[in-house]
């Protein structure tokens, strides 16, 4: 029998978890809404923004909020440069072809860190303080990640809600050429989503980098999970990503500790299969 | 101040548009009529900038716009109100109407227009909050004119406007139409019901299967054979 | 007719391939000529839903799944794998149905549908390296040895020619599922479905049943082929037969060579798989991931400039020499 105090604690580190993942599956739904086109390679572009983390704090001594500013910077770099090289030539074309396009930008990248870092995992080493709430132990580093996830997820919002740009993000993803008619270059918009779906990956890169070790093949570990929860939620729908994040964090954590952490994710599959049957347009699904 | 000269437009391999010139003097409101099919929202579009021509000019105050893209034919001042209304359905009409703004220009006098904008339709005050999509027909009409307002333009397009609308609503919106001329826009409305937009109007053409087969003034063309046809449905 | 006599002199050439002088580099060439055959019949099955917009990105779930269930069954309960392929048949339609049903039924499409297979060959080949205690994880698993060095019980030989056979009529096997399917019923039902769900269905189609079916076929068509590859390299690992990597490798045969043709996943599969070889070769081992760094550079540079495949661009190129017709379409 698992001691009810250690449910606790895997259920408040999964909500934690869920605050980073929900950076990545609605960064990730932010470009499918905008675009109509799944980034692929979405969580190893994180992983690259991670790689540029670890080499400024341990190889130049930056300190790790500077650090993790230039992973977000990187993001956004990383963001416009996949729009202007890679998907503006697809645009049009077939979601197959995209789908290839963007796995290509996948093998590119997993490999191309392969060679030049190895496999060799690599960790930021920070001496963060574990801190006892109510008799659970809880990490700094996880606490910290959450709060700046959620406050980043909220400035999301109000970028989303109350700026022209943002605004006009929601709307080519309701119907692009009126918003054309309204004056915005579609193009404009495209680099300025994927500017903030960069961004996003970084920020996930740098809260990641505190809790895990990077190495090349991160997007195969975490990549699915943003996938799944995508899907979950409801393909470009936001608020659908978010519940999501928390439901696949919850039962991967959980199921982590009463079991195992492949249990976790066997039950997150056989969740997920199972909503496929019952509510196939994801959690939040409208009926229409 | 909007002038078309031998414009010749498509799709891909259909040609919708053959040769086709109209002018729209500033301050007049012009139609183009007739029936399904005849290019008339090609038109519009070729206008507005969705569509390139593939040959024949495209001049507005002098300057020629032909193979401008459509965000940037909003700059010079055409707002499109496209068929179907085309607004956004889950922002509301206060986020719709600001989408109309976009424009530098226009962001920098949106109070000022908005005011305009809702004592024209005050209905669009009242729901201001409200999802576009839930809107009734001829309140979503009201919305995507006033969404077109919002972004000061001196030539207004309008696609098939009475489309979908319950006939009582069909004259409600005319006379808001006619309001909106008023007020010192230019307009070219595109219309299947002949017989209310040529109330409306100075003057129309008549499209059919892609080509200008007649102009005139309203009154004029009011007396045609084919007005009569339409209306009695022969 | 020309086409039919050149047909059967190439197929008389591969048949006596294994016989030709080659040098002294038969077993490498059999070994790669091999691979083509068994990936290109992955790819035929794999385009027998990827032709009618049923695009799939987790067939690397039924890989897995085909040949992880005939190693795990021989390797543990000794069960020949002439037994344990319809067992892996039958998991591997039940997972294709259960997957493809609510897809079916729910009108999930396009996008959806392929992220939703993405993540259920990436969940496979989560669990296969969760399960490492009896599917070795990520270090895979090898196939036990059968008692002889060539034993049709346990469908394993030393001797590559058996499998350059083997694999030749699997091959041709697939081309013919794919002729009968390209003449049948189903395929014009298939298109139709693709065409227009709805309006498909309002002259009596039965949507979900056709798509199920090829769903399931193409399913356990790939199964097969996982099966095949596991007996002849012996050696099972998920990165290989799971997940993102060889789903999308698939995927871009087959668009390569061309995804409406008889030949063209064959063609396409013939090309990345010499392109890997030779990228393998040139790297080696001196610079680990260079050869998919170059791998991945090139999948993306072809799609963007030469996105309708070898087979579509040499068509509109064809077309653009000859001069315009009419070109008035009805």
């Amino acid at each position: 029998m698992i001691e009810p105090i250690f449910l606790a604690e895997a259920a408040v580190n999964g909500l934690l978890l869920g605050g980073v993942l929900a950076l990545l599956a609605l960064g990730l739904n932010l470009i499918f809404g905008v675009l109509d086109i799944v980034w692929v390679a979405y969580v190893d572009l994180v992983m690259l923004c991670m790689y540029l983390v670890y080499f400024l704090v341990m190889l130049y001594g930056w300190p790790v909020w500077l650090a993790g500013l230039a992973g977000v910077a990187l993001g956004v770099a990383l963001g416009v440069a996949v729009h202007l090289l890679i998907i503006t030539p697809i645009l049009s074309s077939p979601p197959i072809n995209q789908f290839l396009a963007t796995g290509g930008l996948l093998f590119f990248v997993q490999s191309f860190a392969t060679f030049l870092w190895t496999t060799d995992h690599r960790s930021v080493r920070l001496a963060l303080p574990i801190i006892e709430v109510g008799g659970m132990f809880l990490s700094f580093a996880r606490l910290a990640a959450f709060t700046l996830s959620i406050l980043a997820l909220l400035g999301l919002y109000l970028f989303l809600t109350r700026t022209y740009i943002g605004t006009a993000i929601r709307a080519v993803s309701q119907d692009r050429e009126a918003m054309a008619l309204m004056g915005a270059s579609p193009q404009r918009v495209y680099v300025v989503t994927s500017a903030v779906g960069g961004a996003m990956a970084g920020l996930a890169a740098a809260l990641l980098s505190i809790q895990y070790s990077v190495h090349p093949h991160f997007g195969a570990a975490f990549g699915p999970i943003t996938f799944m929860i995508c899907v979950l939620g409801g393909l470009g729908n936001m608020v659908g990503a978010f519940v999501a994040s928390f439901v696949m964090s919850e039962i991967i954590s959980v199921g982590g500790v009463v079991w195992s952490t492949e249990m976790g994710y066997v039950i997150a599959f056989a969740l997920f299969i199972v909503m496929m049957f019952v509510r196939p347009g994801g959690i939040l699904a409208r009926r229409d | 101040m909007l002038e078309l000269r031998g414009v010749t437009a498509g799709y891909g391999q259909f040609t919708a548009l053959w040769d086709v010139s109209l002018r729209v003097e500033a301050g007049e409101a012009v139609a183009v009529v007739g029936p399904n099919g005849a290019g008339k929202t090609t038109l519009l579009r070729v206008v507005s900038g969705l569509i390139p021509p593939r040959s024949g000019d495209l001049v507005f105050e002098g300057r020629s716009l032909a193979g401008r893209r459509a965000h940037e034919v909003v700059a010079h001042g055409i707002a499109h109100v496209p068929e179907g209304r085309r607004l956004f359905p889950q922002l509301t009409v206060a986020d719709n109407l600001r989408m109309g703004a976009f424009l530098p220009p226009a962001r920098r006098a949106f109070q000022e227009t908005l005011e305009r904008v809702f004592q024209l339709f005050p209905v669009l005050a009242e729901r201001r909050r409200q999802r576009a999509g839930s809107l009734s027909g001829g309140e979503q009409q009201m919305l995507a004119i006033g969404r077109a307002l919002m972004s000061r333009p001196r030539l207004i397009l309008l696609d098939e406007p009475s489309m979908g609308l319950a006939p009582v609503m069909v004259l409600r919106l005319f006379d808001l139409i006619r309001r909106v001329r008023e007020e010192g826009y230019t307009i070219l409305v595109v219309e299947q019901n002949v017989r209310q937009v040529l109330k409306l109007v100075d003057r129309a053409y008549l499209l059919e299967v892609g080509r200008i087969r007649m102009e005139g003034r309203a009154e004029a063309l009011a007396e045609q054979d084919f007005v009569r046809k339409a209306y009695v449905g022969l | 007719m020309a086409p039919r006599v050149v047909a059967l002199a190439v197929l008389a050439l591969l048949v006596a391939g294994p016989f030709l002088p080659m040098g002294g580099l038969r077993p490498y060439v059999l070994h790669v000529v091999i691979q083509i055959y068994i990936w290109a019949f992955i790819g035929g099955a794999w385009s027998l839903m990827g032709r009618f917009g049923l695009v799939s990105l987790g067939h690397g779930a039924f890989l897995g799944l085909g040949a992880y269930t005939t190693t795990l069954l021989w390797n543990f309960y000794g069960l020949t794998p002439w037994l344990g392929t319809p067992a892996a048949a039958a998991l591997t339609a039940l997972l294709a149905l259960v997957v493809a049903y609510p897809c079916s039924r729910f009108r999930i499409l396009g996008h959806y549908f392929a992220l939703v297979t993405l993540a259920v060959g990436e969940v496979v080949r989560l669990l296969i390296v969760a399960e490492r205690d009896w599917t070795g994880g990520s270090l895979g698993l090898t196939l036990r040895p059968a008692a002889s060095d060539a034993s049709l019980l346990a469908a394993q030989y030393a001797d590559k020619r058996v499998f350059y056979y083997a694999a030749l009529l699997v091959w041709l096997g697939g081309l013919w599922v794919w002729r009968r399917l390209d003449r049948s019923m189903t395929r014009s039902a298939m298109e139709a479905i693709g065409e227009d769900e709805v309006a498909a269905a309002s002259v009596g189609i039965h949507v979900t049943r056709f798509k199920l079916a090829v769903t399931v076929l193409s399913a356990v068509l790939t199964a097969l082929g996982g099966v095949l590859y596991a007996q002849y390299i012996t050696y099972v690992n998920p990165e290989t037969l799971s997940g993102i990597g060889v789903s999308l490798r698939i995927v871009f045969a087959v668009v390569l060579g061309g995804m409406y043709s008889l030949l063209g996943p064959t063609v396409g599969t013939a090309l990345t798989v010499s392109l890997s070889e030779y990228l393998r070769v040139v790297f080696g081992v001196k610079f680990i991931g260079m050869a998919e760094t170059i791998y991945g550079l090139l999948l993306m540079l072809f799609i963007i400039f030469l996105p309708s495949g070898i087979y579509g661009s040499l068509h509109d190129l064809l077309r653009r020499r000859r001069p315009a017709g009419a070109g008035a379409r009805a």
